[in-house]
């Protein structure tokens, strides 16, 4: 049985900076000590609306990098989009605010102990935990390509500083707006078969996960991908963002994305029965 | 004396019982909303609760309703879950064993499809030790058939009920989990207490929906869900005033929307012995401590030197 994050607390954290990044908000979190148990693919529950909020659940969101400053200490940054009103509030929260969390929860991306290839493919703000990613496998000795993809130029999310990770950068959209037009998976199969990767990472959402994973079921390529179900409580005990997954032995059960996830093996996700009753 | 003297305030016992089961406070988990404790344990000991109820076991694994599972409301949100969970076997093996380990007091919920199959569920439990009593769930709102939230019919209610105690014998306190969604709730407990329950809990979740307009379907996979939180507080409230007034020697153990000292003490005063902490601990895994200590300090500032003389004290008011 899967845990909760043994590293996870509820803190009180200060909001060192809030900028505007397109569509996007970069804000970033000084979460001190807490950064160094951080990892990529690890997500914060933040609660949001202030003490008096009718919004009593908290919001999740992917960490997309920790560093250690001297000026704050450990600090995090986070993507956010202010689609939802609890990520309005978040984005609109001005510097020094206090915001309550919860990090670092979920699982991580595994990341190789010999220096492979691999490919990293991100959806829209789905890409901001990958460059956090590129950075340690690049430390790693990893070869980093990347894949961004979304439906229009500005929905993607590639910060100038994050490509220093990566060895190249292809940009795909539907309405061809950035980059080429077309979708983030279309160059996937020939990738793999042209280059000699060994994992591909992904963040985004589920319909782009199950694509690749249509992919690389056909492949040896080992597919770390996060997920993404709409989550209660961020800390295991909701069970409101299941989806089902197979074991060793094949059998099937309804795993938490926010404790068995959001980062797992897209091997053992049964993609075709998200959603639906076993 | 209170169990925790130390504190600079004047002491409160904060020791309540519900049937002959004690308990060092009236903080408990809400059945479904703590699976059996693990999680919550990263953040507080188990042993500081009341108890842990934990999360309504069935006879067979059950994998539950499709996602999405919840969406958030005004002060609420619903939940569709269906009832995921391991099985009574698993449950027995692999929980009861953990939360004895962490010294914590056990109400084990159980929720069946039939008569039977609470009777069966009571039958496993009778010889396990370690539980201080079972919460018979017969109000899920979550399940595919209206037909089958016993706690919507009196008589299905009192069989289950019936079933379960002549299975468990006279020890372990039984305590019967109702829903607010029906005409006369009073009707319904006196039914439960008639047929053996010792206490009961209240309030289940309130039927919901939730209309997705980008669909234009409902959002929930289940179509339907239970509303929990702040938005349900003031239904269990009554629930509880009612169900007290009219047995005022039933232990209540309420719950609906508590998120904070206050919210726990009026639930007291209503006539609670116990309460329970859902939806707030989704929001703040701190949550059942914070209330805890809140419900003291509030106790303790009001001049209780007792919980006891605060459960039901707003009948008191009244006759006076």
């Amino acid at each position: 049985m899967a845990l909760i994050n043994k590293n996870a607390a509820q803190i009180s954290a200060t909001l060192v900076s809030n900028n505007r990044v397109g569509q996007y908000h970069q804000l970033i979190i000084n979460i001190g000590d807490l950064a160094q148990a951080c990892k990529p693919g690890n997500f914060v529950a933040i609660s949001v609306g202030g003490e008096t909020s009718s919004m009593v659940l908290r919001r999740a969101f992917a960490i997309s990098r920790v560093s250690s400053s001297t000026t704050f200490g450990g600090t995090m940054e986070l993507i956010v989009a202010p689609h939802g009103q609890g990520s309005r509030w978040l984005c609109a929260q001005p510097e020094g605010a206090t915001l309550n969390l919860v990090v670092p929860l979920g699982t991580a991306f595994g990341v190789p102990t010999e220096p492979v290839q691999v490919l990293l493919v991100g959806g829209g703000y789905g890409s901001a935990p990958l460059f956090g990613l590129a950075e340690t496998l690049n430390a790693r000795g990893c070869r980093v390509d990347m894949l961004l993809g979304a439906s229009t130029a500005g929905k993607i999310y590639a910060p100038m500083e994050g490509k220093r990770a990566v060895n190249s950068l292809r940009i795909y959209t539907e309405d061809g707006s950035m980059g080429q037009m077309g979708r983030v998976t279309d160059p996937i199969a020939s990738l793999i078969k042209d280059m000699n990767i060994a994992v591909i990472y992904s963040c985004g959402p589920m319909a782009m996960l199950s694509a690749i994973n249509a992919i690389t079921s056909q492949s040896d390529v080992v597919h770390q991908c996060s997920v993404e179900e709409s989550m209660a409580c961020g800390i295991g005990i909701c069970m409101t963002c299941v989806l089902p997954v197979a074991d060793e032995t094949g059998a099937v059960s309804m795993l938490r994305s926010c404790i068995d996830g959001p980062v797992m093996d897209s091997a053992y996700v049964q993609w075709d029965k998200v959603g639906q009753v076993l | 004396m209170g169990q925790s003297g130390s504190g600079l305030m004047t002491s409160v016992d904060l020791t309540t019982t519900i049937g002959n089961a004690w308990f060092p406070n009236p903080i408990f988990t809400a059945s479904g909303c703590a699976s059996s404790g693990r999680e919550l344990s990263q953040f507080f000991a188990l042993r500081d609760l009341g108890g842990v109820v934990t999360k309504s076991v069935m006879s067979k694994a059950r994998t539950g309703r499709p996602t999405p599972r919840m969406a958030e409301t005004p002060s609420g949100m619903l939940n569709s879950i269906g009832l995921q969970g391991p099985g009574i076997d698993a449950f027995i093996a692999k929980d009861i064993p953990y939360l004895i380990e962490q010294k914590a007091r056990i109400i084990v919920s159980i929720a069946g499809e039939t008569v039977e199959e609470y009777s069966t569920l009571a039958r496993k439990l009778r010889s396990v030790s370690g539980i201080s009593a079972i919460e018979v769930n017969i109000s899920c709102p979550n399940v595919e058939n209206r037909g089958l939230v016993f706690a919507c019919d009196p008589d299905a209610s009192r069989r289950v009920i019936d079933g379960v105690r002549r299975t468990i014998g006279g020890e372990l306190p039984i305590i019967a989990k109702l829903s607010p969604d029906v005409t006369d709730l009073v009707l319904i407990a006196r039914g439960v207490v008639d047929a053996g329950a010792d206490a009961l809990a209240l309030i289940n979740t309130v039927l919901g929906m939730v209309i997705n307009l980008d669909t234009m379907r409902p959002h929930l996979g289940g179509k339907t869900g239970g509303l929990s939180g702040p938005a349900i507080r003031p239904i269990a409230v009554r629930a509880v005033y009612q169900v007290h007034e009219a047995m005022p020697t039933v232990p209540i153990l309420g719950m609906g929307g508590i998120t904070n000292g206050r919210d726990a003490l009026e639930m007291i005063a209503a006539g609670a012995s116990g309460v329970s902490i859902g939806t707030a601990s989704f929001g703040n895994p701190m949550a059942l401590i914070s209330i805890a200590h809140e419900l003291k300090d509030l106790l303790s500032a009001k001049g209780f030197t007792s919980l006891r003389d605060a459960i039901g004290f707003a009948h008191r008011i009244e006759e006076a």
